[in-house]
């Protein structure tokens, strides 16, 4: 098991360097000097040399590249060409809206999917299934925002039982701010929830065609039992896979739904540092977001060790 | 054949119908502004009602199918174009350092979601329907890889391909005469899941203003356009939604009913 | 009294015809066999009995489950619910609900199933696995079902001191993993046991263990088994009666002895005739060395132990030599994981090897870091699984004709049309079926069609990898026939790869027994059979089951 943690801690390490690589050339290869965006065409060369020299932009490039990385390792995200305030300081406000929402967002997809998926898979065939079914397949096809505007103009519009946008700030309440929450949280959760509760049946059934199914029935467990006590622990493995991956969906997602909802997250960030050629800014909240996701499918990995006793001991 | 690859063909076939026809009729010029007759609800004049400036809906729509059908054509192409032989590569020469350069490659793409590949692709390049269509399509890419090398290492255990490597066949050749064609159903359904996603994917990029920039139309930004007048128009909001999960589900039933039509292990328990 | 009778049993699933008239007793501590070729429906017997039949089955007639003096079985599970068997004398398990039949699994029969590598909850601990059987039917508390399910893999040859219960199945061999699913089907102490191919995945020294097993636990337990074979020596040796079945229907029953000494029924006979199939192999004369291999030793590398440590080898042939000459027919015997799979690639150049010689005719067959095709042109294989040897979407002239890609020129197409009508008239088949698709034809002929793609090239060495295992005992006798035909017919060379010992004594002329990678005894055929020099080819040959010589007669 540890043998097994530690190789995927190293190929964890391995995916984040070469990620803050990729986004760091990428970034760099953008044109448009931000020095002289940010002080217009009418700028003085002394002055934009010095605003360069602020913004640390006269070094070589994997001066800046170690710079950059070795400040975020320590927390320090650079400073904003913008609004001349530590990165960190704004991602961290911001991370407070958008994290909330994908693990609400996650919460809501597993409570609906794990259900539905057993409860089909058990009635395979049956009107129950048939009806998941459908319903999953008009999940998966309706655009996440799209459902976000409908549910305001229901929910917010024509009911008034929550707000149309923006955030209520966690100083106003555990309540309140959940509650601002939980609109946006609904229409993420509802396309990942459809995809979760499809995966969850093909892989209980797959599981249920295995010849251990029918050993556990000759042993005289119920067709139910069978499947509670031997189907899904074995179709958690599938399921993870795409847990993890929902993950990552779930933040980009995420990005999309601020801005239907007007919450001031990640999302609104990186859209308002696009315009305004940030590109500090955008550079560090995308590491930051391929860092989460690739954390998460470590955490996945352990999972399945966790479920899976062959993988803890071979490998 | 069932019902699900009938109705999901049918509704499939409407979209692009409504493509193909708009380039030679449409009901109104979809770009023709008609100030005062703005926010109509459906009628008999405009089918689908009018939007903020005037523009006919039911126009922009069969012009915005345009749009979201060449985005997912060209972005499924890229996915084709370089995973498939990505994948067979990988698979022919599984565990060796190649196979696991491609098979790193795409865990780093995939650690990537697409919306963030494209909000950088945007953030250098500047918003526009190729950065859309390169910003899915690089998406695409590990998607195919994936399912190539896994269908194709399944039948390089095969008999039938120890068989066609005694007869001194070489990989190159096997992966293209033996296994592509044994893999064929499976990227099949992959087409049609990842084009209904393109679609998804497009929306989503135009809505937030990164994909087709006007006067191109798209179901994206027609979205945007609607949030603001929602409570005054829904039908604006309602008929670029329905004409997108229209599209997405006709593709995705079309996936599902190709998938049970064309695996033989199913064929043969339905005879 | 009987324990078990099958009375005028009728299934039929999704309105087709399964089962007709089936019927069959069994008594305490009695072995009945059923046997018959795939087909016959003998499994679908076993699961009637289990109440365990697909969806869409429809069944009439009775399966009565006596009530033995079943002493010792403790408290029930539900008291106060209606038990099963203890109501009246015989329950008919046909008329039984799903909830009487779950309480009748695993604690009045227990099954054993075929496959015994899947057979067993991969997350699960054998511990768990077992004690769940008793924990399902009795009132025990999780120490006393644990102590319990220690007690009986100990029974079944699985001390905990060896075998702790804590092991996963992926932990276990194939027939310690069989063992654990006969522990669990005998944990309740079943008045029947019913075991399905329960040796058939099993290499032949464990499966003479496992039947061993079946037969001391029977004994001791005096339970019924209801054993389901297709192998006719098992059979033979074990059962006291024999049921022979043959598409859905029962066309011969009776006593082992009186049935082997006086079968009534033509397809009785017949397929005692295939079990021990003599084939009429020709003479030859080996003068001239054709394959020749000398100190071969292959390796594969182990996943590394520790993270930065050196990775490990395993040798999977190790140091092996031996020729084989112009016409001589060789077998090639071993159970699974000895390395004959490896070596067949490192002859075949599909991989070479880490030390000694491959040569054909004096060329080795692979050279330069890749396969040498001027020799592979010189040989062809015919492979174990009928279908999966060929791409299902090409048609048979297709398929066949693959090996003349290794020829230098391409013959014209007249010829091409010639050769291919020529090899299917040689294996039996007519040159109309060229143009049809593998799933058009039948396993035994698929096979044919694989020797036909060996043979249209003319090589000269043919390696027939467990090229007849996995066919129907008649099929196989005619296949069989077909290769000493084609013998006669061409003077073919081979080397004949099996892990069946009487297939392999009937169509070789000398014999290498290979154990762990290395060749532990060579020759003559015959006379390795009747006077093995090596312990393993005498325990192998000990362990083989054989039919009774009355049968022959």
């Amino acid at each position: 098991m540890l043998r097994y943690t530690l190789k995927r801690l190293i190929s964890l390490i391995i995916s984040l360097a070469v990620t803050s690589l990729v986004i760091f050339f990428v970034i760099e290869i953008a044109p448009g000097d931000p020095a002289s965006l940010m002080l217009g065409v009418n700028a003085q060369p002394d002055t934009l040399a010095a605003l360069r020299a602020e913004l640390g932009l006269d070094v070589p490039k994997w001066q800046r590249y170690l710079n950059w990385v070795g400040g975020m390792l320590v927390g320090d995200f650079g400073t904003s060409y913008q609004y001349r305030t530590p990165v960190a300081e704004m991602i961290g406000n911001r991370l407070w809206v958008s994290l909330p929402l994908a693990l609400y967002a996650l919460a809501l997809s597993t409570l609906i999917a794990f259900p539905a998926g057993i409860f089909a898979a058990a009635r395979r065939g049956g009107p129950g299934d048939v009806a998941i079914m459908s319903a999953t397949q008009l999940g998966v096809a309706i655009p996440n925002f799209w459902f976000a505007m409908m549910l305001v103009l229901i929910f917010a519009i024509n009911l008034r039982w929550f707000s149309a946008g923006g955030f209520a700030g966690w100083d106003n309440g555990f309540f309140a701010a959940m509650k601002s929450l939980t609109l946006p949280a609904i229409a993420l959760a509802m396309p990942q929830a459809a995809i979760l509760a499809r995966v969850m049946r093909s892989a209980l059934l797959d599981v249920l065609s295995e010849d251990y199914m029918r050993t556990a029935r000759a042993k005289g467990l119920s067709a139910r039992r069978a499947l509670w006590r031997h189907g899904l622990r074995n179709a958690m493995i599938p399921v993870l896979t795409i847990l993890g991956l929902q993950f990552s969906f779930l933040l980009a997602g995420g990005i999309i739904i601020e801005q239907v909802f007007f919450l001031p997250g990640l999302g609104r960030l990186i859209f308002q540092s696009i315009s305004a050629r940030d590109l500090i800014v955008v550079e560090s909240v995308t590491m930051l977001l391929v860092f989460a996701v690739i954390v998460v499918n470590f955490a996945v990995d352990l999972a399945y060790a966790a479920v899976d006793p062959r993988l803890r001991q071979r490998s | 054949m069932s019902r699900n690859l009938i109705l999901g063909a049918l509704l499939s076939s409407l979209v692009v119908l409504a493509a193909l026809v708009s380039f030679f009729w449409t009901p109104y010029d979809h770009t023709a502004i008609n100030v005062p007759a703005k926010l109509q609800s459906p009628n008999g004049t405009n089918w689908l009602g009018t939007d903020q400036i005037g523009r006919d809906i039911f126009s922009m729509i069969m012009v915005g199918a345009r749009t979201s059908i060449a985005v997912a054509f060209v972005a499924v192409g890229i996915g084709i174009g370089f995973g498939i032989p990505l994948g067979l590569w990988a698979a022919a020469n599984k565990g060796g350092w190649t196979d696991e350069i491609i098979m790193r490659g795409n865990d780093l793409i995939f650690a990537f979601p697409s919306l963030v590949i494209a909000i950088l692709i945007t953030a250098i390049f500047g918003a526009g329907a190729v950065n859309a269509i390169i910003a899915i399509g690089i998406f695409n890419i590990p998607v195919f890889a994936r399912v190539t090398r896994g269908g194709a290492l399944s039948l390089w255990e095969r008999e039938f391909i120890l068989a066609a490597r005694v007869a001194g066949k070489g990989r190159a050749r096997i992966s293209i005469e033996h296994i592509l064609p044994n893999i064929a159903n499976l990227l099949i359904v992959q087409v049609t899941i990842q084009f209904s996603l393109g679609i998804l994917a497009e929306a989503a990029l135009s809505y937030v203003g990164l994909g087709a920039q006007p006067p191109t139309p798209s179901w994206g930004r027609m979205l945007a356009d609607a949030q603001t007048l929602v409570s005054i128009a829904p039908h604006m909001a309602l008929v670029p939604g329905c004409a997108i999960i229209i599209t997405v589900l006709g593709l995705n039933l079309m996936g599902d009913g190709l998938r049970d039509w064309l695996d033989p292990r199913l064929r043969l328990a339905r005879t | 009294m009987s324990l078990l009778s099958i009375r005028n049993l009728n299934l039929s699933i999704h309105g087709t015809p399964i089962l007709a008239g089936v019927s069959l007793e069994i008594a305490r501590g009695q072995i009945i066999a059923v046997t018959g070729e795939s087909g016959s429906g003998k499994s679908m017997t076993a699961f009637s009995v289990m109440g365990l039949l697909p969806k869409g089955a429809e069944t009439t007639g009775e399966i009565l489950l006596g009530n033995g003096t079943k002493a010792a079985t403790g408290r029930r599970r539900h008291p106060g619910r209606d038990s099963p068997a203890g109501q009246s004398a015989k329950t008919d398990i046909l008329q039984m609900s799903e909830t009487q039949l779950c309480d009748l699994r695993g604690n009045e029969i227990g099954m054993v199933f075929q496959e015994p590598m899947t057979a067993l909850n991969p997350v699960q601990t054998i511990g768990a696995q077992v004690a769940e059987t008793i924990r399902l039917h009795r009132d025990s508390s999780k120490a006393e079902a644990r102590e319990q399910a220690a007690q009986t893999l100990a029974r079944v040859g699985l001390p905990e001191s060896r075998f702790p219960l804590s092991r996963y199945p992926h932990e276990l061999s194939g027939g310690q993993r069989q063992r654990v699913v006969i522990a669990m089907a005998i944990a309740c102490g079943p008045r029947l046991l019913i075991a399905d191919e329960p040796t058939t995945a099993l290499d032949v020294t464990t499966q003479a263990q496992i039947l061993d097993l079946l037969k001391e636990l029977t004994e001791e337990d005096q339970m019924g088994l209801l054993m389901i074979t297709h192998d006719l020596a098992v059979v033979a040796n074990m059962a006291r009666h024999i049921v022979v079945m043959r598409k859905g229907q029962v066309v011969e029953q009776n006593d082992t002895r009186t049935l082997l000494s006086q079968m009534q029924h033509p397809y009785t006979k017949a397929l005692f005739e295939a079990s021990s199939h003599q084939v009429d192999l020709p003479e030859t004369r080996a003068e001239t060395p054709l394959l020749q291999v000398q100190d071969v030793c292959r390796d594969y590398r182990l996943p590394r132990k520790t993270l930065f440590g050196r990775p490990g080898h395993f040798r999977a042939v190790d140091d092996v030599s031996f020729d084989i000459a112009k016409g001589e027919r060789v077998g090639l015997v071993g159970e699974s994981g000895c390395g004959k799979s490896t070596l067949t690639r490192a002859i075949l150049g599909l991989e070479n090897v880490e030390a000694g010689r491959i040569t054909l005719d004096g060329a080795p067959v692979f050279s330069g870091g890749r396969p040498n095709l001027n020799v592979r042109r010189k040989m062809q294989v015919v492979f174990q699984d009928p279908f999966g040897s060929f791409n299902p979407r090409h048609r048979v002239d297709r398929l066949i004709t693959e090996p003349f890609h290794l020829l230098e020129r391409q013959p014209s197409a007249q010829e091409w049309q010639a050769r291919i009508a020529e090899s299917l008239m040689a294996v039996g088949l007519s040159p109309d079926d060229a143009r049809k698709y593998p799933h058009q034809f039948s396993g035994g002929q698929r096979q044919r069609i694989a020797i036909a793609r060996a043979l249209i090239i003319r090589p000269e060495l043919v390696i027939f990898d467990e090229a007849v295992s996995a066919l129907d005992v008649s099929v196989r006798a005619q296949i069989l026939d077909l290769i000493a035909d084609l013998c006669r017919q061409y003077a073919l060379t081979y080397l004949f790869i099996s892990h069946d010992l009487s297939v392999v004594r009937s169509v070789t002329d000398r014999v290498l027994v290979m154990q762990a990678g290395r060749i532990v005894e060579q020759g003559d055929t015959e006379a390795v059979f009747t006077n093995p020099n090596h312990t393993y080819t005498r325990s192998l040959i000990k362990a083989a089951p054989v039919l009774p010589a009355m049968v022959s007669s």
